[in-house]
């Protein structure tokens, strides 16, 4: 018996007569005798799936889950809906392909509509791709189809998520086009600076929105100085935020991106995550990545598509602006479920409470003599303090199960959600002011 | 079918979080939202309902015959889902204290020594999201290694013209331009056109063997040893790794750098387009290239996409390694291989394969001759096998054969399955010759007929309005 290949030994005795050879050897006739490999592999020997269940169980059980978490800076431990962790599990959704047959896809197909459609009501965009691999990457693709031929420089804030400005750079490296860093300054885009970086070579500008360090940016003061240039403005927002804050599209963004990860997605040290992209009709076909557009069919109902296909891989090859083939088609899915299940009430709910909490946090932790705010702006969900002692404070909150901040330079990065109480946002400042205490 | 947005009702909802236990701040001046966003407004009994009815419009491999050349559209095991879902994985903050997380790096060395002991290569990352993002991360450690050595005249990358269409466009990404030579008659290199291209500003080779006709090019030592020779460095597409996985190493051929894909080759779920996980091998010179997450590691090295990549994918291939093990994954190979040879060999005398010769993991049908016959096209028959209950092959690709059709039934098809689907080529193959109509207006079955592409992209509707 093997592990999920339904045939039998005679059966696979018969199919090599079928073929028309006597054994496995001959059907790799051509591969050379030098690198054929006859058993051997240094690897473990395979396991029941009871062992296989134990060991990768066992790996699980190494990790310590905090139940409470206090850190944001790119991952975000919002309330999941049990409904939306159900739903791509579903077998046809979780086992199917690209839809590429549209006819068999339907089902796919009206998803990732609908989640467009729902990404162009948060960000105020009139298209949405069915998504890139993540935030980073999606300002990364992003810079790509602002670029032309006379403007090939990207400029992006220092204030933006480190992991998104190295991943831009690369992006940028791989081109070799030029990606120039601006400065922040007391954690917040520097505007002086920016503008005296603007030229005429500059295709866009990228700013996170909240910031890095949880800032709240002058979005459109930026957006007005970035067009005044000529160059295209691209703003990675927090989708969560966007149920109560202004679009980018209102603040004057060519471009909307970002992390997707909030939408319904577990923390899962990382990934799978899910990057948005949406953008004004006018740049509608320099959008990279897949595009589920509404059409009729041969009886003339309704049907969905993957559409725009002249500007993607297959199509256009080495002309093709992205070699994107793919989407996080699940996560999609994922966060498609988790804005109807939350609803405009319900998304505005989980934004506002996250601010409310983190600021509550905030207060409490700032009335601790020695620590403060780092920076004086306003914040959304995180904040950065000015904390010495911060190693001892994290191991102390580690000790109580909670997941501190995140330490950076010059202070600790905070984080709350909708999904920290009161009681337990109490209980670690009343552990960081003993901490202080002694 | 109804648009979630057309079921919506105002007012609708669930109360999933509790009343806000701390005072609530406003925003900022100035910084509000002009109205609410128009998101679907339902009961979790209607949002229930609307899932299970688009699913009902979705056919998954685990639901049915799924022969996708090219895609190794295999089994995806249960057990690997359920190891996913635990939280011990899920609840993980990925910059969390590196002595709280133990257990994620042990997976990513467990994966890490199994794929590079399984491929041939030294060192390997997780971080690339997909496979042509691993194509991307391949070619930029290629890219790297010449600028490292100055060497600023390699400027061209070597691209067989039956490659993926990711292919190029990745090496355009890149930076560099892309050569295409042709394939021999045979589907393999041209040995005599790569040789007419080779020279001091050839960067690489991208190759995947098998080809993506199915057919392990012998001379693949020969391939790689001249690339070398030139100065380059060669890339492996891993696309086609099911074919000889625990049989022949990318690593014993010759190949530098590798990217696999852990959604096709390591059973890990398609999700319908994603997310999937384009592992990167390289052999130890190149190892000081490979991406790291600036936050999570160390910044000073290039970066794919943030943190450590689609970790919870990365977990379904580890448990699916484990669970074949180191008999379990060449036998995987072997009988994929047998699979698509004895499934070509029950539709041949029908249809035509493209080359009439003992194929790998994967075979084409070239349906030109028959097009001629019949009138009937590869689309035709693609659509029609939606009536019958099977997924399509893949479509006109590679592009080196006309009006293709690509079969890969992977090792985990029954041989109940294969000869079913077999005689079912073989009715379309008389339908054609009967009814050629009833196929050109195929599928007649499905929810929709075919859908008019030509009006979706030139009046193009992307988004619900109400």
């Amino acid at each position: 018996m093997s592990n999920f290949i339904p045939s039998t030994q005679e059966e696979r005795l018969e199919m090599l007569r079928c073929v028309g050879v006597s054994d496995y050897r001959e059907l790799y006739r051509d591969v050379p005798s030098e690198m054929y490999l006859d058993g051997g592999l240094n690897i473990p020997e395979g396991m029941s799936e009871l062992e296989v269940g134990r060991a990768v169980s066992a790996m699980a059980a190494k990790n310590h889950v905090f139940p409470t978490v206090l850190r944001g800076a790119g991952a975000y431990d919002h309330y999941i809906p049990s409904i939306v962790k159900y739903i791509p599990t579903k077998e046809e959704f979780l086992t199917a392909y690209t839809p590429y047959q549209a006819e068999m896809s339907q089902g796919i197909l009206q998803s990732i509509f609908e989640y467009q459609t729902c990404i162009c009501e948060l960000t105020g965009m009139d298209v949405s791709n069915a998504s890139v691999y993540d935030g980073a990457t999606a300002a990364a693709e992003a810079a790509a189809m602002c670029r032309d031929r006379k403007r090939t420089v990207t400029l992006i804030s220092a204030a933006a998520h480190p992991d998104t400005i190295n991943t831009v750079r690369t992006y940028c490296y791989g081109t070799g086009s030029e990606l120039r860093v601006i400065p922040a300054k007391d954690g917040k885009t520097d505007l002086d600076a920016l503008k005296g970086m603007l030229g005429a070579d500059v295709a866009s500008v990228y700013i996170q929105q909240p910031n890095f360090y949880g800032q709240f940016e002058d979005a459109e003061a930026i957006g007005e100085a970035v067009h005044a240039n000529g160059s295209m403005y691209i703003m990675g927002c927090n989708p969560v935020a966007l149920a109560i804050m202004k679009t980018p599209r209102d603040c004057g963004a060519d471009v909307a991106v970002g992390e997707g990860q909030p939408l319904g997605m577990p923390l899962s040290y990382g990934g799978p995550y899910l990057g948005f992209m949406a953008t004004t009709a006018k740049h509608m076909r320099k959008l990279p990545g897949r595009i589920v557009g509404q059409t009729v069919d041969s009886k003339g109902q309704r049907a969905f598509v993957l559409s725009l296909q002249a500007r993607e891989q297959h199509i256009r090859r080495e002309k093709a602006s992205s070699n994107i083939c793919s989407n996080q088609a699940l996560c999609a899915l994922t966060a498609g479920v988790y804005m109807a299940a939350m609803g405009p009430e319900g998304m505005a709910q989980a934004a506002k409470q996250s601010m409310a909490k983190a600021h509550y946090l905030a207060a409490e932790l700032c009335k601790i003599p020695g620590i403060s705010l780092k920076y004086t702006g306003e914040f959304f969900h995180e904040f950065v303090t000015v904390m010495p002692k911060a190693d001892d404070v994290l191991k102390a909150l580690e000790k109580a199960n909670i997941l501190g901040g995140l330490p950076i330079e010059g202070g600790v990065l905070w984080c709350a959600t909708e999904k920290v109480s009161k009681a337990e946002l109490d209980k670690a400042a009343a552990i960081v002011k003993e901490v202080y205490a002694k | 079918m109804k648009l979630i947005f057309e079921k919506s009702v105002p007012g609708r909802g669930m109360e999933y979080l509790p009343k806000c236990d701390v005072e609530e701040v406003p925003l900022p001046a100035g910084l509000e939202r002009a109205s609410a966003p128009k998101l679907p407004e339902m009961s979790e009994t209607d949002l229930s309902r609307h899932y299970t009815e688009l699913n009902k419009n979705v056919h998954g491999v685990n639901c049915g015959f799924y022969p996708l050349g090219s895609c190794t559209m295999k089994y995806n095991p249960r057990i690997d889902e359920e190891m996913a879902a635990l939280p011990g994985f899920t609840g993980v903050h990925p910059l969390a204290p590196k002595h709280t997380t133990q257990g994620c790096q042990e997976v990513l060395d467990t994966i890490r020594t199994s794929l590079c002991e399984i491929t041939g290569m030294d060192d390997m990352t997780f971080q690339p999201a997909a496979g042509a993002h691993g194509e991307f991360t391949g070619v930029l450690l290629i890219k790297q290694y010449h600028d490292a050595r100055g060497d600023s005249k390699r400027k061209k990358i070597i691209v067989p013209d039956s490659a993926h269409g990711t292919n190029p466009a990745t090496a355009a990404m890149c930076g560099f331009q892309v050569v295409n030579i042709p394939s021999a008659p045979n589907g393999c290199v041209d040995l005599e056109a790569l040789k007419a291209v080779l020279g001091e500003d050839t960067a690489g080779l991208m190759l995947t063997n098998p080809n993506t006709v199915g057919i392990f090019d012998e001379n693949i030592l020969q391939i790689t040893r001249l690339v070398h020779e030139a100065g380059g460095l060669c890339y492996y597409d891993g696309a086609n790794l099911n074919a000889v996985m625990g049989v022949v190493r990318p690593g014993d051929m010759g190949f530098d750098c590798i990217h696999l894909n852990l959604h096709k080759t390591f059973a890990t779920p398609h999700g319908g387009g994603g997310p999937g996980a384009g592992a990167v091998g390289c052999k130890a010179h190149l190892a000081q290239f490979l991406p790291k997450s600036a936050a999570m590691e160390e910044p000073g090295h290039i970066q794919v996409r943030s943190f450590a990549g689609n970790f919870l994918v990365v977990v379904k291939a580890l448990t699916y390694i484990l669970a074949l093990g180191r008999e379990g994954i060449p036998e995987a190979a072997q009988n994929a291989v047998l699979n698509a040879n004895y499934l070509m060999s029950k539709i041949k005398g029908t249809f035509e394969p493209a080359f009439d010769r003992i194929c790998m993991h994967e075979f084409v049908l070239d349906l030109s001759q028959f097009k001629k016959e019949t009138g009937v096209s590869a689309l035709d028959v693609a659509k029609t096998l939606i009536d019958r209950g099977m997924h399509p092959p893949t479509m006109y690709f590679p592009l080196i054969v006309h009006e293709a059709l690509m079969l890969e039934p992977t090792e985990t098809e029954s041989r109940e399955t294969l000869d079913w689907a077999a005689e079912v080529f073989r009715q379309l193959y008389d339908l054609a010759h009967k009814d050629p109509e009833y196929m050109h207006n195929a599928p007649h079955n499905a929810q929709i007929g075919r859908p008019d592409e030509v009006q979706a992209a030139r009046k193009p509707i992307v988004r619900y309005q109400p």
